[in-house]
């Protein structure tokens, strides 16, 4: 391995990880707004021009607040438990192509910090791995309310994990790669898998709602029943950490989103272009396509009423699992006929 | 039963369609609802920047007006004492002395005048009963105190100075002033 390597993926990294956090920060804010603006209301607008210095007003006062630790938790456990959720949240950015190789002093750099070629399984194992900080935080501070949004967490989360995975595979069939620079390339152009499998992607599109614990599969963190679910001992950075873990998790869902369904950084008449202007307009577009999901996640948190636990559970094990599975079959017949096999 | 109104709405509980189940499209309607909402202009006055003007009938703190030449019109007829529905108005009458011409424009005048603004309703039949033109509200509003005493407001409080005053000619164009 050469240094030029070691010094691009080290870069690249960071600028990935300064550029989850950030985005994340804005995304409170524009969470915010949103909220205000669909209740006919300003929202934030005092820190800064438009209000825009307070993602850092907030994160002022996170680490200013006391960091409360409870008497009978489970003192380890309790704070490792956040930490578990911005690993993960963070952690799955690494497999993400960020758009078409780049090339800067004579070197094909790829956008991609690495190109696993089991890319989705490795989401997978991440994502799975995502409820051990809600979970781990929720059982750690001994507290009634947060063990049962623990509960509940982990639950929703095996359940719409099953069709989730399902779902996904129907789009390893269609693209015959489990490595997430395969599926993008496979969609050139305007090839976009959301065109072959709509059923698949709203599927997928409902299942990462649920796992990144948004309204309306919010129940973790039920405000009504459980006062603040598994986060409810929690305060200072380790709660900063929970809450800012749902919007990295969210970004990193929507980009997924983009680049299994949309294309990631393909966009119509992208053959016109080569080179670094190809790639800094595919970083666009896929950004582009990133930040719509983000707002349509947020629209719908501000939409749609939290479900109940027993509609939940209907839902996942009773509507949706069964859904991917003809979905995925009917699209298994159709490749194997058009491959000959009959 | 005979309906007055037309809200009356028959309740159905009739079973779903698989549209309905999906649950899709009604989802879909509340989504393009929020995004009407999102697109709406915003009715809210940033207060300290923008400050809301009142409406020409808003009823606020009172007022004793003097006439042009600085003398108070007011000549303790208890006129608006008895209009008073809370009875939040008291006043002690007195005679104007010789050399006093230039303070009270008639014979008579009032040497406490006091307003118990927690007892007022702020209705403006006060303003309305005085035949002097002496009480009017303005768009003033009372301010909080702690201690109930200080909300009986006397003739320090209650008269315009004669180098400030108020202008309560919001109040007269109302219409209701205009009949008379």
């Amino acid at each position: 391995m050469d240094t030029a390597l070691l010094i691009e993926k080290f870069s690249l990294v960071i600028i990935v990880f300064l550029i989850s956090l950030g985005i994340a920060a804005y995304s409170t804010y524009f969470e915010r707004k949103l909220a205000a603006w669909i209740q006919d209301r300003i929202g934030p607008d005092r820190a800064g021009p438009f209000g825009l210095l307070q993602p850092i007003a907030d994160g002022v006062k996170m680490f200013m607040k006391e960091d409360f630790i409870p008497k009978n938790s489970d003192k380890w456990l309790f704070i490792i438990g956040p930490g578990i959720s911005m690993f993960t949240a963070l952690i799955t950015s690494t497999i993400i192509p960020w758009g078409p190789p780049i090339e800067i002093f004579g070197r094909q750099i790829s956008l991609q910090i690495a190109d696993f070629n089991i890319g989705v399984l490795f989401i997978f194992g991440v994502v799975s791995i995502g409820v051990y900080g809600i979970m781990i935080g929720g059982w750690a501070s001994n507290n009634k309310y947060s063990l049962f949004g623990a509960i509940r967490a982990s639950s929703q989360m095996i359940s719409y994990e099953l069709a989730m995975g399902i779902s996904l595979i129907t789009i390893i069939l269609l693209t015959g790669s489990l490595s997430l620079t395969d599926i993008v390339k496979s969609q050139h152009g305007m090839n976009w898998n959301i065109f072959y499998q709509p059923v698949c992607f709203l599927i997928f599109f409902i299942c990462s709602l649920a796992e990144t614990n948004r309204a309306p599969f919010d129940l973790a963190e039920c405000e009504s029943e459980l006062v603040g679910g598994y986060h409810t001992e929690y305060s200072s950075m380790k709660l900063g950490l929970f809450l800012f873990a749902e919007y990295v998790s969210m970004f990193i869902s929507s980009a997924l989103m983009a680049i299994l369904f949309f294309g990631g950084y393909n966009f119509p008449g992208m053959d016109y272009f080569d080179g670094n202007t190809l790639a800094i307009l595919g970083v666009l577009a896929f950004f582009t396509k990133t930040f719509l999901f983000i707002f349509v996640f947020m629209w719908i948190r501000w939409t749609i009423p939290r479900f109940r636990f027993d509609q939940l559970m209907h839902l996942g094990w009773k509507t949706l699992i069964p859904a991917a599975i003809i979905n995925m079959l009917i699209t298994a017949i159709v490749i194997a006929f058009n491959k000959g096999w009959f | 039963m005979e309906s007055f109104t037309n809200r009356k709405k028959v309740v159905s509980d009739k079973p779903m369609t698989f549209i309905e189940k999906l649950y899709l499209p009604a989802i879909f309607s509340g989504m393009m609802i929020t995004m009407k909402h999102i697109l709406k202009r915003k009715k809210t006055i940033k207060y300290p920047e923008e400050i809301r003007v009142f409406a020409p009938v808003y009823r606020g703190q009172h007022v004793l007006k003097r006439d042009e030449e600085g003398r108070e019109n007011c000549t303790a007829c208890g006129l608006c004492a008895v209009a008073c529905p809370a009875e939040a108005i008291t006043m002690v009458a007195d005679e104007r002395k010789r050399g006093e011409e230039n303070l009270y424009r008639e014979e008579k005048y009032a040497s406490t005048y006091e307003i118990n603004m927690l007892r007022c309703i702020f209705c403006g039949l006060c303003e309305e009963a005085c035949p002097k033109e002496a009480i009017f509200l303005t768009d003033r509003i009372v301010p909080t105190e702690f201690e109930r005493a200080d909300f009986i407001y006397g003739k320090d409080k209650l008269v315009e100075s004669i180098d400030d005053r108020i202008d309560i000619t919001l109040r007269q164009n109302t219409g209701k002033r205009g009949a008379i």
